[in-house]
């Protein structure tokens, strides 16, 4: 236990080293919210100050974007630092060290979370100081919307980092992609009712639709819906052990596909 | 020590090896000494319709260096990275250790370490941080003095502040050396270990590697195209040609065998179809 332990505090010191070797990285972990928050911030202004029937929406949509960016970076920084090994071409010398692959899958775990926090934290004052939302205002509730995103992002993270070791650099556009593919289901924007009947047992089948129907039903409604929190925080677990199950497959088929050593070039 | 230091090929040929080669310097258990550093059974490898690996075997006493040549494509790295564990063979197995590293291999991997032109050790980190990532991944209860050891062992005085990434491929050559000793490791595998460096530092190198042998009585696997650092550093030679091993003996054996002045000839006449 302590030897894994001491594992994967080397794994976070080495991403840790990363990223405080260049202030650009820091800076674009940032920059990409912050941007999104600004177009969107904008348009918040503009629906409150027209005082039309859209303006009460604003709120929604802005708390939306910032959900939505705590699901797409939590993946986008679990993938990223994966990625990372493998343009580094370290990916044989983490394999043939005494690291696990659910150390080397906890490592990326935390450095996601790390990477995440750098990036909507500040984000979030920013949305308070420009434009008066303060999404904390949630309250408790955010809490668990975050960590249910989070875990959901982490799922993701692992298929495509399995997938990117399976398939090579090739599926490198997966880490990008993967997440604008489950958007329209992912009912960030509008309910789930919206949809057509057969596409909503699909929105339900995802975590994200619970999150997002739980934030405006605290935002419009002033309810919180535990019954979404909890169901969600379930189909988080079986969804994780089945990417962390599916990760290994992976790595297990890449290993007899015989593609560790050269991974990078 | 005959029986466990007798080599077989993938022919049913059956090696004695010289008597003058040395037994490890350190006294073992009985168990763990009757155990070969590395056993190589029947290992196969196959891509598609094409076998990389056809039927390969040989084994390894502990302490001893073992040179796996040939030309492009005769399945040196295949077979390097099947007993790294991280390609799994179609048939047989590659034991270290007494373990299978298709199934085993986190119970050894503690004791192994690699180097090989195909990896390189992260850009964006300097040599020292380099250095202390592996250090704590293998468990090295000291990681700074260890490093230490190795900044005076490999001369990183100089570039252990420096980005790794902006080193020359000499330095990088001898930074990730340096990251393959850094667990004292009873199995070092190297492919083409100086293929990146001039002859001064290639030979400078290969004293250190010679060095640390002789001081821990480790178990090396290399890969080479360099016939002087095979016969400097190597015990026994397995050369290799489409997969399957064809000569296999000391590097005197194989000359006398083929009636050439060195292992350089050696290979030029296997390369070449005699």
């Amino acid at each position: 236990m302590i030897d894994s332990i001491n594992r994967m505090t080397a794994m976070t010191a080495r991403y840790y080293y990363l990223l405080r070797s260049s202030w650009l990285r820091l800076a674009e972990l940032i920059f990409w919210p912050a941007m999104q928050m600004l177009v969107w911030g904008f348009l918040y202004t503009y629906l409150y100050d027209s005082k039309s029937s859209m303006a009460s929406t604003g709120g929604i949509l802005l708390g939306a974007v910032l959900l939505w960016d705590v699901l797409f970076r939590g993946q986008l920084g679990f993938s990223f630092t994966f990625l990372e090994e493998i343009w580094s071409r370290n990916v044989a010398n983490l394999m043939m060290s005494p690291l696990q692959p659910a150390e080397l899958a906890a490592s990326l775990m935390l450095m996601s979370l790390v990477r995440l926090l750098i990036g909507t934290l500040p984000v979030t004052l920013l949305a308070f100081l420009l434009f008066g939302f303060n999404i904390y205002g949630l309250g408790f509730p955010l809490l668990g919307f975050f960590i249910n995103l989070v875990l959901t992002g982490w799922a993701i993270g692992l298929v495509v980092s399995g997938m990117i070791i399976r398939q090579g650099l090739g599926a490198e556009s997966l880490a990008y992609s993967v997440m604008i593919l489950v958007l329209p289901l992912c009912c960030v924007y509008y309910p789930a009712w919206v949809l057509p009947l057969w596409l909503q047992p699909a929105a339900w089948s995802l975590t994200p639709t619970y999150v997002f129907e739980g934030m405006r039903s605290i935002l419009i409604d002033g309810v919180f819906r535990a019954d979404l929190m909890l169901e969600c925080f379930a189909l988080n677990l079986v969804y994780l052990t089945a990417a962390f199950a599916t990760f290994m497959l992976l790595l297990r088929s890449a290993r007899h596909k015989g593609v560790l050593l050269t991974m990078g070039e | 020590m005959n029986s466990i230091a007798t080599f077989f090929a993938g022919n049913g040929g059956l090696y004695q090896p010289a008597p003058t080669l040395s037994a490890p310097a350190q006294p073992m258990a009985a168990t763990e000494a009757a155990t070969p550093a590395i056993a190589v059974e029947t290992l196969c490898k196959k891509y598609g319709a094409h076998w990389a690996v056809d039927e390969v075997n040989f084994v390894v006493p502990k302490g001893w260096t073992v040179g796996l040549l040939g030309g492009n494509g005769a399945g040196k790295t295949t077979t390097i990275a099947m007993i790294m564990g991280l390609v799994v063979p179609t048939v047989g197995r590659a034991m270290v250790l007494g373990h299978d590293m298709a199934t085993e291999r986190h119970k050894v991997l503690k004791r192994m370490n690699f180097e090989s032109p195909y990896v390189a050790l992260p850009a964006r980190l300097t040599v020292r941080e380099n250095l202390t990532v592996f250090g704590r991944l293998y468990g090295v209860a000291n990681v700074k003095q260890k490093i230490e050891e190795l900044i005076e062992e490999f001369e990183l005085g100089d570039i252990i502040d420096r980005y790794t990434g902006r080193l020359s491929a000499g330095q990088k050559t001898r930074v990730a050396v340096a990251k393959a000793l850094i667990n004292d490791p009873d199995v070092l595998v190297l492919d083409e270990p100086t293929a990146s460096l001039d002859p001064d530092r290639a030979d400078w190198v290969r004293g250190r590697l010679q060095a640390y042998q002789r001081r821990k009585s480790a178990t090396i696997v290399m890969s080479s195209h360099n016939m002087l650092e095979v016969e400097q550093l190597c015990d026994f030679v397995v050369i290799m040609s489409r997969g399957r091993v064809v000569a296999l003996g000391t590097c005197r054996e194989l000359t006398e065998k083929f009636e050439c002045r060195n292992l350089d000839e050696v290979f030029i006449k296997l390369a070449r179809g005699a």
